[in-house]
């Protein structure tokens, strides 16, 4: 039980629970106070100072974000020299950072611009000097070091969240500010490009690889006369689209998505749903074949469909590598697909082809080169990825009025696909849609997926979900994490023998997809974005409403293994869809 | 990978260390008058570097900052530059996290508020109204402006006489100076670049003691005009040396027995012998100076008033020094066996040291004084000294040397406790001093106040408990005739005249409170100047000794000589000096590390030597 504690918030009298932050307490009592390095519980360092108050009896200003209430505390959010002092360190900020507002790729949800704006800064007297942006241009991650604010949440959320370290601070006094830690090249990094450090920017300084204008410029994709272009959409995409252009869910299906991808001049726009359910014909097969013969394997087997994760496990434990699923992502599954059988079906040559896969993800901008990638045999299987905000850019350059736009369903013949594969999208989606098929090819009956269902724990908002599931005679030990810090305690858990599992999804970013590092901004201090579960509750919406609930009931799929793939783990399913080796 | 490593300096650390070092001893030896906001912006840029760069208005506030001082100097400061300025400081430093931005922000705050003529005169006219003249640091620290480093080049070269007729161009006391002169000119010695500053005392008093006696120079032409001097210390004897070398007659009007002032009554012989200073006093009178000991100005019987002086004399010099004692302020000082250090002091001046033998003495103070009458105490036999203090030993004003000494011979230095009462016996004769524990609290004027702990006062047995706590002026006849004071202390302006009272001059410790004997001296000469032109004259004093060449070769870094002082054991049984001389081996050293300011830098430009006054 809290203690209740009573305040003055510029002179009103308040009860706030014992132990409240400043800032909370003033929000919660309608005085909204600006911030812009504070991410509760992540950054609580009192950088910016714009999150000042007066509070009676101290002269110096406190920063609310990192100071909690006390009995009897007066405090001034508005005071004149609070005003002063927020208006003085925004325009200090200001005269560091590069605003070029116009072709900024934040200026529509940029903190900085908005604490500027609120604070009504019409004119900067400081000198305006920023640094060079010295970066990898081909790197999917752009740190543009003109526009970083230093308020150190990047490095925060890597160490915190991610357990990656790839952010550092780098030079000391004036100098100060944000590189790749142990002065290594960010190529040469860790980095898994979860883009997490991306989503919780205030600024754009972080970004991710701009590759619109490969796709619509006077020499992209869509203007080459010769290629037919292929969009691919993930599941999350559709649960989020639409709040770039303040829509609603409901609203911005997937089909009106579809139609707006038409309308910009993709020739095909595909489901990735559908290679969502080819992923766990092949994955949920190499599960059952593994089960079979158990002494021959490690334990856990991993799922390989987050690139994010893939690359944590490459660099943090590559000893457990033998353990993850050799199948591809669905992205590369569907770029191998198309690049064959729906080449072949259509007549088209696969070099004339262009695959650009819509993603909520950076990782997947640099999961298209690796390795492997090119089973197809005519380079690579995907050509672009872009990330959900990219498309979205892309839509709004072309000036479509998105809400005149009808519903139209996604492209045959790989256009069917189940409510197990749109679930990919979030955490436990992937466990899930696999035990689903799994349970059915063991027991040979689908299992409950309602009110009852022994699947219901995975849909549960959490970033470390457990199942135990009994399939057939062998009772099943599984769990899905999401973020990396998760996914690391699970395996030092493992490795010191604390627990044991027979099947684990990971998803690097925490919730999945729907939060991934690719999808849209909403700038707030809560680490998990406000949109995050109403993403969730969306996906789980498309999953009800399907008809078709089970990866092996899509008679899209039936219609492949038929034509083309035989059958799942099959000699040509092994070759075009899973990895040799990581 | 190891989980914890023993931190070891890298080679750029040591170096950084020692940079650090080298830093701290620059900015001890920084020229006076350089400009304000220059230094300012040089400072800001290095606590700039000290930042760690977390939060905003220290790592861009500060970078600001610094550009709109820069903007200032190079002329393209406007007054909203200003305003900026001082915003943008308030804001740093009510805003930043830690000390390394609140500081460097007060520091610019304090400069806004301490110098704002001088950023207006750079705004407005872009002109820097400091550090038109780059003076000989040394020279420039010494009140009466010594050529320190012609003395030195001259007891360098073994031309010791010509050292003290050098000196005495300045200051009429070089061997009291030499031996108690708190040397200021030591504190921003440019060697301090180097390594550390001059041993100038020291070489100085090589040059006395080797001189032997040394005439002073031919008086001018007498004048026929006639300088009432009242008060026979350091100040008053100078103003009198310098008018009788101007030619003019004076009269010293000496209230005690004998001429000296505090130099005789306030500092015990072990520090200045007494003929010591009768050497210097005796050249002084040697260039003609009447002396009427044992009289007071006043109008009670027997004293002369200033009305009589005005009428006999044509300029008349108050230099009566500070002799009055100051008032411990508690219950039982009345008592039988409380003295004041002026009165314990006086005493043994004139020649009627008290016998302390078997008696424990209490010293209530913590300034040299308060050392001189324990250190004194000692060697007339207490059976134990102990030195009262409210604050710690680190606040005594007291000379740190002053304070080792006195603990070297058996001095015990009872740091924070504050006095409280003095019990008395049924005599009514001390019994004990109640104390009660202080600890240090805020800092007020650069020192913490000591502040009581709250434990009950507890008693220090002792006989005698002597007052050193602080002098004051006997001005009040003074101000009865019209002559300004505060405080007791005598309103003269910078150039030492009194306001409304023509011809009438006051400087030395009367003026200023009690101070140091340089200063004292310095007034004497700035006075002699002003009433020599008040009276209508313009005479120089100047010296014809030349100054040697400096040398030309390398500066090495080389360690100070210190003088060393007699053994404890020894020197504390009499009131022979205390301090023993360098070697000449040891003075050739010591002089040659003289940086020659005076000829090298601005020294051979503009900011070189004073010949004449």
């Amino acid at each position: 039980m809290v203690n209740s504690i009573s305040i003055k918030i510029n002179n009103k009298e308040v009860q706030v629970p014992e132990g409240t932050r400043i800032i909370d307490a003033c929000r919660d009592n309608g005085y909204k106070i600006p911030s812009l390095c504070f991410l509760k519980d992540i950054n609580e360092i009192g950088a910016c100072r714009i999150c000042v108050v007066e509070v009676k009896g101290i002269s110096h200003l406190v920063p609310s974000c990192n100071n909690t209430v006390q009995e009897g505390m007066e405090i001034l959010t508005n005071s004149p020299r609070v005003r002063e002092a927020r208006k003085i360190n925004a325009e200090l900020l200001l005269s560091q950072h590069n605003a070029n507002c116009p072709t900024c790729v934040r200026s529509s949800n940029c903190e900085l611009k908005r604490v500027a704006n609120d604070l009504d800064l019409t004119d900067n007297w400081y000198k305006n000097e920023y640094p060079e942006a010295l970066w990898s241009k081909s790197f999917p991650l752009i740190r543009d070091a003109s526009k970083c604010i230093k308020c150190m949440r990047c490095v925060q959320i890597c160490d915190k969240i991610q357990t990656l370290n790839i952010w550092d601070v780098s030079g000391t006094g004036s100098h100060t500010t944000v590189d790749v830690s142990n002065n290594k090249e960010i190529k040469a990094s860790d980095c898994s490009l979860c883009g997490q450090c991306v989503t919780h920017c205030p600024t754009a300084a972080l970004h991710e690889r701009d590759d619109v204008e490969a796709i619509n410029g006077i020499d992209g994709e869509l203007a080459n006369p010769e290629k037919v272009t292929v969009a691919i959409v993930a599941p999350s995409v559709r649960a989020s689209w639409g709040e770039e252009f303040g829509l609603s869910p409901e609203f911005a299906t997937d089909k009106r998505f579809v139609a707006t991808l038409k309308s910009v001049g993709f020739d095909y726009v595909f489901d990735a749903d559908f290679a969502a359910d080819l992923t766990i014909m092949e994955e949920s097969s190499e599960l059952i074949a593994r089960l079979r013969e158990p002494e021959k394997y490690s334990w856990p087997m991993f799922t390989s469909c987050c690139p994010g994760w893939v690359s944590f496990a490459k660099t943090q434990y590559p000893d457990i590598l033998p353990q993850l699923s050799t199948a591809k992502s669905p992205q590369q599954m569907f770029g191998t697909v198309i690049k064959t059988y729906f080449a072949q079906k259509k007549g088209i040559k696969p070099e004339n082809i262009s695959c650009v896969s819509l993603m909520p993800c950076l990782s997947k901008k640099r999961e298209l080169t690796l390795p492997g990638m090119d089973s197809a045999g005519t380079g690579h299987d995907i050509d672009y990825v872009l990330t959900t905000r990219e498309i979205c850019r892309l839509i709004k350059a072309d000036n479509i009025d998105v809400t005149l736009q009808p519903e139209t369903n996604f492209d045959d013949p790989l256009g069917e696909a189940s409510g197990a594969g749109v679930i990919f999208g979030t955490s436990g989606g992937v466990l899930e849609a696999a035990l689903r098929t799994a349970y059915f090819k063991v027991t040979g009956k689908n299992p409950d997926l309602g009110e009852n269902s022994p699947l219901k724990v995975l849909r549960n908002i959490s970033s470390h979900k457990e199942i135990e599931i009994e399939l057939g005679n062998k009772k099943l030990h599984c769990a899905a994490v999401s973020s990396l810090g998760e996914a690391r305690k699970l395996i030092t858990s493992i490795k010191r023998g604390e627990c044991h599992y027979d099947f684990v999804e990971v998803m690097a970013c925490p919730g999945g997809c729907i939060n991934g590092g690719g999808q849209p901004i909403h700038p707030s201090y809560n680490s998990m974005p406000n949109s995050y579960t109403e993403r969730d509750h969306c996906l789980r919406e498309y999953d009800n409403r399907n008809n078709i609930r089970f990866s092996h009931e899509n008679k899209a799929i039936q219609t492949l293994y038929n034509d083309y793939l035989d059958f799942p783990m099959s000699d040509r399913a092994h070759h075009l869809l899973h990895v040799e080796k990581y | 990978m190891s989980r914890l490593v023993i931190p070891t300096n890298s080679e750029a650390q040591n170096v950084v260390e020692e940079l650090y070092k080298d830093l701290e001893r620059r900015i001890i030896a920084s020229p006076p008058g350089l400009c304000p906001i220059d230094v300012t912006a040089a400072f800001l840029r290095m606590c700039h570097a000290q930042t760690c760069g977390k939060c905003v208005p220290c790592r861009i506030g500060l970078r600001q900052l610094t550009n709109l001082l820069e903007d200032i100097l190079n002329g393209k400061g406007t007054m909203e530059h200003l305003t900026k300025l001082q915003e943008t400081a308030r804001v740093i430093e009510s805003t930043a996290d830690c000390a390394i931005g609140y500081t460097a922000a007060e520091m610019v705050l304090k400069g806004l508020d301490g110098f704002n003529e001088d950023f207006i005169s750079h705004i407005l006219h872009n002109r820097c109204s400091s550090g038109l003249e780059h003076p000989v640091p040394c020279v420039a620290l010494c009140p009466a402006g010594v050529d320190i480093p012609g003395y030195i080049a001259l007891t360098a070269e073994g031309r010791y006489a010509d050292a003290v007729r050098l000196i005495r161009k300045d200051n009429p006391f070089p061997n009291a100076c030499a031996l108690v002169c708190e040397h200021p000119c030591e504190s921003r010695c440019r060697r301090n670049m180097l390594d550390t500053s001059i041993n100038i005392r020291g070489i100085k008093r090589v040059a006395i003691d080797m001189a032997g006696y040394v005439a002073p120079p031919e008086c001018a032409p007498s004048t026929g005009k006639r300088i009432a001097i009242i008060g026979g210390g350091p100040s008053g004897l100078s103003a009198a040396y310098y008018l009788q070398l101007m030619g003019h007659q004076t009269t010293v009007i000496e209230k005690r027995k004998k001429l000296g002032g505090m130099l005789l009554y306030g500092i015990p012989s072990y520090r200045l012998p007494r003929e010591r200073l009768e050497g210097d006093i005796n050249v002084i009178l040697e260039t003609g100076v009447e002396v009427q000991t044992n009289t007071a100005v006043g109008n009670e019987e027997g004293q002369i008033t200033l009305e009589e002086l005005r009428e006999q004399y044509d300029a008349i010099y108050i230099s009566i020094g500070a002799h009055r004692d100051k008032k411990i302020g508690i219950d039982g000082e009345d008592s039988i066996g409380v003295v004041s250090a002026v009165e314990f002091l006086r005493a043994i001046g004139d020649g009627n040291s008290p016998d302390l033998s078997g008696k424990r003495i209490c010293v209530i103070g913590g300034g040299n004084v308060a050392m001189d009458v324990a250190r004194s105490s000692v060697r007339l036999g207490a059976e134990r000294t102990a030195v009262v203090y409210r604050r710690r030993k680190d606040d005594m004003t007291a000379l740190p040397d002053e304070i080792e000494s006195a603990m070297a011979e058996g001095v015990e230095i009872m740091e924070l406790y504050a006095p409280e009462h003095i019990e008395a016996d049924s005599r009514g004769a001390v019994k004990a001093l109640w104390v009660s524990q202080q600890m240090p609290g805020a800092i007020s004027g650069g020192r913490p106040s000591p502040t009581p702990v709250g434990t009950p006062p507890v008693p220090i047995e002792c006989d005698i408990i002597i007052a050193a706590v602080g002098q004051s002026i006997e001005s009040k006849y003074f101000v009865e005739q019209g002559i300004d004071a505060k405080r007791g202390v005598i309103q003269a302006t910078g150039w030492t005249s009194i306001q409304n009272m023509p011809g009438i001059f006051a400087g030395g410790d009367c003026a200023t409170g009690p101070a140091t004997v340089i200063r004292a001296i310095a007034a004497g000469k700035v006075a002699a100047a002003n009433i020599d032109q008040y009276l209508g004259f313009n005479h120089q004093i100047t010296c014809d000794v030349e100054i040697p060449d400096p040398d030309l070769s390398d500066r090495v870094p080389c360690g100070r000589v210190n003088l060393k002082e007699r053994d404890a054991i020894e020197r504390k049984g009499d009131f022979t000096i205390t301090q023993c001389g360098m070697s000449l081996k040891e003075a050739q050293q010591e002089s040659k590390r003289c940086l020659r300011c005076d000829h090298f830098g601005y020294g051979n430009f503009k900011g070189g030597r004073i010949k004449s006054w």
